[in-house]
């Protein structure tokens, strides 16, 4: 039943001479949420960034192997398409400043030219933002900036803009980690809606949050890919010994 | 503490000191300034009224007579000069923004540097040798290229500095929508950026309007109102030159006047940027 969406083979990827993902292979089915953790600097967040072709914009930064997606390398493809197909949300919440909350949601479509018809662009944002539970709040003021939003929903506004490009994956790197503890109980819950319909690849520093939103985990340590499996597996009884010493605190 | 004798009176007495002389110089920066108006405004004010603006210098031994000619050629040649420099400018900016490490970024911003240091008159002998001299004569083309080089330092710098304060968390918004480069720049950078640019510009048109020495030898001057491009064509910096070295009367009167009218269009000038800078600052 399960069938896999995204794919990495002997992924690796560097920063000038500095090996930051070193040969990850992983598998990950449609329609689940993956963690990834591990400590600061162990390229958890270089390989996601890897997964829809962001990684290449920082000057010097290279990368080999595979990522498949749908059986596609991306590699192969060109990055704006990759990136059509595989939405990211980024750490902080970043809105653009200058539209509205109404354009911010459908600014997939409106910067990239994409003409729609009125009535349609009403629906997609109505749509988006009800996924992410920011309807109600928003209704009133969707001719407002941006920024003119709280932290938690401007991240919930970024979210709404990558869900309303319709992606089949949907990446996040450390959503919570620059809102309060309220706005990330928020955000956790959406993770469950999502899921629905998306597959989540969800960079964390958290480990509690890793443990409560995902069904996978992918433990990196040291650019590697120490450990992969079933999060209730990895947090009871971890194969690795690094696992293992990360999950009890030994060092992070 | 240790008994170390210190003298607080002296101390407080010598803050004091300080902090008055930094205020006395500070109100002392404003003095030529305010200086500079009065005496213009007060020279040139009585001059200006309706039939100044809007007819022609008389020749010499008649009265009145007014600088229709200067205000006409001043607009026409700065409006030339910013349809060339202003595309120029900014691309130029944006390039040096986007690729902040690369070899060329590094040359072009060495030599935009070493541009704007240029004298004006050594501009102004360039455009004479490119533009003048094959073209055959003197024409308001040739200064408005000219005072394009001026304004080009100062529309590239400013462009640069302004998107560089733009956090890169903006740009990579745009690029994980799968936005193609031009529309990131056209879409999100520059409407973000745009109080900056604008002041940019603004303040590089200001620069320029009073601009003197690039246009002796290519705008020429020119006592009739003309508005063909590529026939010599005055303005006002050049009208004051020629009006206020000349030994008559009636000629310097012209001159305060034209003086009065350049400084409160390049005060304008200045107070429209504040405006606008403020006006369409997004808040990022």
């Amino acid at each position: 039943m399960e069938s896999t969406i995204v794919k990495s083979v002997n992924y690796n990827a560097y920063f000038g001479d500095n090996h930051v993902v070193k040969n990850v292979n992983i598998e990950i089915p449609r329609n689940t949420t993956i963690a990834v953790m591990g400590p600061s600097g162990c390229g958890k967040t270089t390989f996601l960034r890897g997964i829809n072709r962001m990684h290449e914009l920082i000057p010097g930064a290279t990368a080999k192997g595979q990522i498949m997606l749908n059986n596609e390398d991306v590699m192969e493809m060109h990055p704006i398409f990759v990136r059509l197909k595989i939405g990211m949300v980024f750490q902080r919440p970043n809105p653009f400043p200058n539209l509205s909350i109404y354009d911010n949601v459908i600014a997939g479509y409106k910067l990239n030219g994409i003409k729609l018809p009125k009535a349609e662009k009403d629906k997609i944002v109505e749509d988006s933002l009800t996924r992410v539970a920011l309807w109600k709040e928003v209704k009133d003021s969707l001719t407002k900036k941006g920024s003119f939003l709280s932290g938690g929903q401007q991240q919930r506004l970024c979210i709404a803009r990558a869900v309303a490009m319709e992606p089949e994956v949907l990446l996040f790197d450390e959503p919570t980690s620059a809102l309060d503890p309220i706005s990330t109980s928020t955000v956790e819950e959406l993770f469950h809606e999502l899921k629905k319909n998306y597959t989540l690849i969800i960079v964390t520093h958290n480990m509690q949050q890793a443990a409560r939103v995902s069904d996978k985990t992918a433990f990196f340590y040291m650019g590697e890919l120490v450990e992969y499996d079933n999060t209730k597996q990895m947090f009871t009884n971890p194969t690795d010994i690094r696992t293992q010493n990360y999950i009890t605190g030994r060092f992070s | 503490m240790k008994s170390i004798k210190i003298n607080y009176k002296y101390r407080i007495g010598k803050n004091i000191g300080f902090q008055a002389l930094i205020t006395v110089l500070a109100c002392g920066c404003v003095v030529p300034l305010i200086f500079i108006l009065v005496y213009i405004l007060k020279a040139g004010i009585t001059k200006i009224n309706w039939h100044f603006l809007t007819n022609l210098p008389k020749p010499v031994g008649e009265s009145g007579g007014g600088i229709a000619n200067a205000l006409v050629g001043s607009m026409i040649i700065i409006a030339i000069a910013s349809v060339i420099a202003i595309p120029f400018g900014i691309l130029c900016g944006i390039y040096l923004s986007e690729n902040k490490k690369s070899k060329l970024a590094y040359w072009s911003r060495l030599c935009i540097d070493i541009l704007q240091g240029v004298p004006s008159i050594v501009i102004g002998i360039v455009a004479y040798f490119w533009l003048v001299k094959p073209l055959g004569g003197f024409s308001a083309l040739s200064g408005s290229v000219a005072l394009a080089i001026m304004m080009l330092p100062i529309i590239v710098r400013s462009t640069e500095e302004t998107l560089l304060l733009l956090p890169d968390s903006l740009r990579e918004a745009a690029f994980a929508l799968g936005m193609p480069f031009h529309r990131v720049i056209l879409k999100v950078i520059i409407p973000c950026g745009i109080s900056g640019i604008l002041s940019g510009v603004m303040l590089s048109v200001a620069r320029i309007a009073g601009e003197t020495a690039p246009l002796l030898f290519t705008a020429f001057g020119n006592p009739y109102l003309s508005t063909n491009i590529l026939k010599p064509m005055q303005t006002l910096p050049l009208l004051i030159f020629n009006y206020a070295t000349s030994p008559y009367n009636d000629w310097h009167d012209l001159a305060w006047g034209a003086s009065c009218i350049l400084l409160i269009w390049v005060l304008l000038l200045n107070i429209f940027t504040k405006l606008i800078t403020r006006k369409w600052k997004v808040q990022l």
